[in-house]
């Protein structure tokens, strides 16, 4: 893979921050997941336009002390979880934001 | 740096009636006549005078339905299922058409199914199938006699109207004392039904099984239910602000603990009921339930299984 590699939060996730750490469901599994506080970072930085290694630079080691290969290793880890249960997308191209599979109700 | 993300929870799911019979493509009366909802409404309506009762309407939360059936009989039993539930007929909101099928055509406990389709809520399960139209108000359930199968729609359509107004239906039984509501929530087994039936006199039992929260003005309120569990016992009509949710343990003595953030949301959406999986009904659920936490104290109680439980909740 690219060094630089760009990640977005999948739409159709539910997701409410709650003090530091960020609460998701997805709706197509059902499943809750929970992210603390450096995890919330990165997930509020998944915009699918910044890389992943301008948010760790940017918002990781700029705040917590820890260097940037570390950082950058168990980011990469954390964002492979998260992308292989289908609620954050990685590419080595920017990610638009999809349109959200919506069913119209009442 | 530690950056968990590995699933901690699933949601609830509905319980199986005890008792799951087939559903019955060719729904027939109780006396084995064919029996379709519209000609059995228009026979209500010619003989409104002379007819035994043929509708009858269960009010929970303020929410009226009325419930219309070509058998007599069942409505009585109806109206004496929801004791304490029943409101007066020029109350209801919605109009639910059942057409009894016959009994006796075990299917196993099949999955159930809660979908959107063409401006309809269809259900359906093993013993029942239902559709419900929510602009006209209207719907209709064909089931077979037994008291599990319309349990379901109700509950169904109560989480269905409840959610966008950021109430749910939740595993837990509930209590009222000094004014306040308490629930209890938990599993099967983590003792639901136990500290209901450990109650003492002054508090007011609104259901030991599911519990009905209803958001009111930014504030929460627990009311009573006819859905009951092992107590086998409808809960009080009553309604009262929520102090508190208590996720339920029993353990080798008493202790309250407070929970925040993400173990309060995870406990409480993994006993939240809800039926509907599309992304809208899912998100919903989740932000009731967000909102709920971010304002109702959630705490561990850990119990001995004896009256003295009751001491620690006031």
């Amino acid at each position: 893979m690219s060094d630089k590699q760009y990640v977005s939060r999948d739409p159709s996730v539910a997701a409410h921050q709650l003090g530091d750490e960020m609460m998701i469901l997805s709706p197509a599994s059902s499943t809750f997941y929970a992210l603390d506080e450096v995890a919330t970072v990165i997930w509020n930085a998944a915009d699918g336009v910044a890389t992943l290694e301008e948010i760790v630079a940017g918002k990781i080691c700029a705040k917590y002390d820890v260097t940037p290969e570390a950082a950058l290793k168990d980011a990469r880890a954390f964002v492979e979880r998260l992308a292989e249960h289908g609620i954050l997308h990685l590419s080595d191209q920017p990610l638009a934001e999809a349109p959200g599979s919506r069913t119209e109700q009442p | 740096m530690n950056l968990p993300g590995n699933p901690v929870a699933d949601l609830a799911c509905e319980p199986k009636g005890g008792i799951v019979q087939s559903r019955d493509e060719s729904p027939r009366g109780a006396e084995g006549a064919p029996v379709s909802a519209l000609s059995a409404r228009e026979e209500m309506s010619g003989m409104k005078a002379a007819a035994p009762r043929s509708s009858m309407v269960v009010e929970i939360g303020g929410m009226a339905i009325r419930l219309r059936c070509g058998d007599p009989a069942f409505i009585d039993w109806l109206t004496s299922r929801y004791a304490g539930y029943v409101g007066r007929s020029d109350e209801a909101s919605f109009d639910f058409e059942i057409e009894l099928a016959p009994a006796g055509r075990e299917s196993g406990n099949e999955d159930l199914s809660v979908s959107w389709d063409s401006g309809c809520w269809l259900m359906e399960r093993g013993d029942f199938r239902a559709e419900w139209n929510p602009s006209s108000g209207r719907g209709r359930v064909q089931q077979a006699v037994n008291p599990y199968s319309l349990d379901s729609v109700l509950r169904i359509m109560h989480t269905l109207l409840l959610a966008p107004k950021g109430g749910f239906l939740v595993h837990a039984s509930s209590a009222v004392r000094n004014g306040r509501a308490f629930l209890f929530s938990g599993v099967s087994g983590a003792g639901k039904t136990t500290i209901a039936s450990l109650a003492p006199p002054d508090a007011h039992l609104l259901t030991d099984e599911i519990s009905y929260v209803t958001r009111e003005d930014g504030r929460y309120f627990a009311v009573g239910t006819p859905f009951f569990g092992e107590l086998g016992r409808v809960g009080e009509n009553l309604r009262a602000p929520i102090e508190c949710v208590y996720l339920l343990a029993k353990g080798p003595e008493n202790k309250i603990e407070s929970i925040g953030g993400p173990d309060a949301l995870r406990g409480l959406l993994g006993n939240v009921l809800f039926f509907a999986r599309d992304t809208q009904s899912v998100k919903l659920v989740f932000d009731a339930a967000f909102e709920f936490v971010s304002r109702v104290p959630v705490r561990r109680l850990t119990f001995v299984p004896d009256e003295r439980v009751w001491d620690w909740i006031a």
